[in-house]
């Protein structure tokens, strides 16, 4: 089962003076307010946001919504802005991988991949010991859901009361907050390498082609960002 | 709860944690100190980058509203305040959101 101590560790990981949780919350009660504006009711805000639990996938699903295109439309659409999560799953789950932990915690807990609890967990790991990462992880999971589950009570309770501006300010802190956490784990050359190089190529592929552009920027720049990194080790 | 809005929310769920499951279910073979690895790290940090940058410079949804360049200076005075606040990462947040809600009604 899950060991109470890192679970609670991984949980109050979210708590501290640099948490994600005021970006998180500002950012799902935005989604709030617009699930809200789409004809969404309140079990159904919370329902999309526990079991899709992604910014941009929520996102393109409320657009695509509101365009009237079919289920497979919005599957193909939501399926290519998330392909993202398949290299961050790849690249996180291989440190908390350990043989005495049962397979079923690692296929649960990838549902947690997302930006803001990956790169916390990119960030603390090394304090954790191996065998009990996964159990802190699924802690920090919990927590983000938790945050995002009351961010979209809020923006959908509230949506009345948010004037243009404040869904401005809402709207321009995510990346804002994304973009300061990349750089503050910029550490080494090959990450600092694919931050710089994700970063010009994401809106110049975006020119070519608008749907592949995020994964194609990240395959480019991510390659060319490790082949530097190694020829510099080596 | 419309039936046409629980078949989306399933149907993005579904498409959102097929991407997640099979990392999973291939990183399983895969060492932390392999060059795979080390890899697919640079993938996901130049992905997510991508991400930001194209959130930024060609948004969806609400931030269409907020011209180019109330975007930009709100996230370069935002970055200034992350590097002099020691990197912290709340103050920087905090700021972009009241900056871009001043700026965007004079720019």
């Amino acid at each position: 089962m899950i060991k109470k101590n890192f679970f609670f560790k991984g949980y109050r990981s979210i708590f501290t003076h640099d948490s994600p949780a005021i970006a998180l919350t500002c950012c799902f009660i935005a989604i709030g307010a617009l699930f809200k504006n789409l004809g969404f009711n309140i079990q159904e805000s919370i329902f999309s946001t526990v079991l899709t639990y992604a910014l941009p996938g929520s996102l393109v699903m409320a657009e695509s919504m509101l365009i009237g295109a079919s289920l497979l439309n919005i599957f193909l659409a939501v399926w290519i802005v998330n392909a993202r999560l398949y290299p961050m799953a790849v690249s996180l789950f291989p440190l908390m991988m350990h043989k005495s932990q049962p397979k079923w915690k690692y296929y649960f807990s990838c549902h947690f991949i997302a930006i803001s609890a990956w790169l916390i967990m990119k960030s603390n790991y090394k304090n954790i010991p191996k065998k009990h990462r996964i159990d802190y992880w699924i802690g920090i999971g919990s927590a983000t859901v938790s945050v995002s589950v009351i961010g979209t009570f809020l923006g959908f309770s509230f949506s009345e009361h948010l004037n243009k501006d404040m869904m401005l300010g809402l709207a321009i802190l995510n990346p804002v907050y994304f973009l300061c956490m990349m750089i503050g784990a910029s550490k080494t050359i090959p990450v600092t390498l694919s931050v710089l190089f994700g970063t010009i190529l994401g809106p110049i592929i975006y020119l070519l082609s608008p749907e592949w552009s995020i994964l194609i920027a990240g395959i480019i720049g991510g390659t060319l960002a490790y082949l530097v990194g190694e020829h510099s080790v080596s | 709860m419309s039936a046409n809005i629980v078949y989306a929310i399933i149907v993005t769920s579904l498409a959102t944690f097929l991407s997640r499951f099979l990392g999973a279910l291939t990183s399983e073979g895969i060492k932390e100190t392999s060059k795979v690895f080390k890899w697919f790290n640079c993938l996901a940090y130049a992905t997510l980058a991508a991400l930001i940058a194209r959130t930024i410079i060609f948004p969806a949804g609400v931030l269409v509203d907020a011209s180019y360049y109330s975007r930009s200076i709100v996230v370069f005075l935002s970055l200034f305040v992350f590097f002099i606040s020691k990197k912290n990462f709340v103050y920087p947040t905090i700021f972009s959101a009241i900056s871009m809600a001043i700026i965007n009604n004079y720019i």
